[in-house]
């Protein structure tokens, strides 16, 4: 890992990055797939009127955020890996931490994402701490906080992680 | 599908009032469901030779996004459908792996009124598997001061969560 972070990495800190219209529109498909997958009987993601009366339609569960916002596995013209959250990507890549994991994860919710919203997301580098050892291995936490709003230009939600980039302290101490 | 399920109203909590707790027997089924539901195709959450060998874990994990989705339904479990989640604030602390049985538990941290139909009920929860615990999560989550009241129906401006 680097020892002392780059002035080009720490310009980063704060500024709006990364801004995107979601690949996909909110859709029922995804919100069936996470109630099934959480067996959540909520009755606003399966009964019709239900949403009409309390939520003045359908909507999504709000846990579901960022789910919106990962690209497609593989989509036409697309090269490599096509990856959520780049400005996460971007540190491990810049501060030449091979892993990483979420630590904290802290989410805002604003109005209710509906079905066929089409969002827009910018994602914001927050802070990067000094070098930290856990057993894990040793890296540096980091927080990138992604804001979100729907086509109409309201606040849906904000979804911030700290995440810890790291070498495995097995690989960091081989030959 | 009933769609008359019942609400919990803001005046009947009380500060530390706990919730029902929630068990489930996880299985890498569980862990892959939740990883294709919330998009996430990152292999640690559908290859255990990639948990294994790049990760250092014993196997594929829960990711973090299928943690807020069980946290939701367990507090709407309690709260009903008319709650409203405002924010939610997750710490991991450890792995949840196929073969674990988590343990989903929690209760009242505060209540605050508010002047818009509604109260705020600040709710610590964690999710354990045996004695060890995996996350840790705050969430706040607004309840109806009365049956003719919606926190769905706030203005946003005047949702300050």
């Amino acid at each position: 890992m680097l020892e002392t972070i780059p002035d080009s990495v720490l310009a980063l800190i704060g500024q709006p990055q990364y801004r995107e219209v979601s690949e996909i529109e909110v859709e029922a498909g995804y919100i069936y797939n996470s109630c099934a997958a959480t067996q959540n009987a909520n009755p606003l993601f399966w009964d019709r009127a239900a949403a009409e009366r309390i939520t003045g339609g359908p909507i999504a569960p709000p846990s579901m955020l960022s789910a919106w916002f990962r690209p497609h596995f593989w989509r036409p013209g697309a090269a490599g890996e096509q990856k959520a959250l780049q400005a996460h990507f971007d540190l491990k890549r810049l501060l030449e931490l091979p892993e990483a994991i979420i630590a904290d994860n802290e989410m805002v919710f604003g109005v209710p994402v509906r079905i066929g919203d089409r969002l827009q997301s910018a994602q914001v580098v927050r802070s990067i701490s000094e070098p930290k050892t856990t057993r894990l291995g040793r890296g540096r936490f980091w927080v990138v906080e992604v804001n979100m709003e729907n086509q109409l230009g309201q606040f849906v939600g904000s979804d911030s992680y700290t995440a810890f980039g790291y070498t495995r302290t097995d690989q960091a101490a081989a030959p | 599908m009933t769609s008359a399920a019942p609400s919990r109203l803001f005046g009947t909590v009380t500060e530390g009032e706990a919730l029902p707790p929630l068990s489930h027997a996880v299985t890498a089924t569980t862990v892959v469901l939740g990883a294709v539901a919330s998009r996430d195709w990152r292999p640690m959450h559908h290859d255990r030779d990639f948990a294994i060998q790049r990760n250092g874990l014993r196997d594929i994990f829960l990711n973090t996004p299928s943690q807020a989705s069980w946290m939701e339904r367990f507090i709407t479990d309690w709260s009903g459908p008319l709650g409203r989640l405002g924010r939610m604030k997750f710490s991991m602390k450890d792995s949840i792996f196929p073969g674990d049985t988590m343990v989903i538990d929690g209760h009242v941290l505060a209540v605050t009124a508010t002047a818009e139909g509604f109260g705020w009920v600040d709710l610590a929860l964690a999710i354990r598997v045996g004695e060890r615990l995996a996350s840790n999560c705050q969430a706040r989550l607004a309840l109806p001061a009365t049956d003719a009241d919606n926190p769905w129906l706030c203005p946003p401006e005047s949702w300050r969560p």
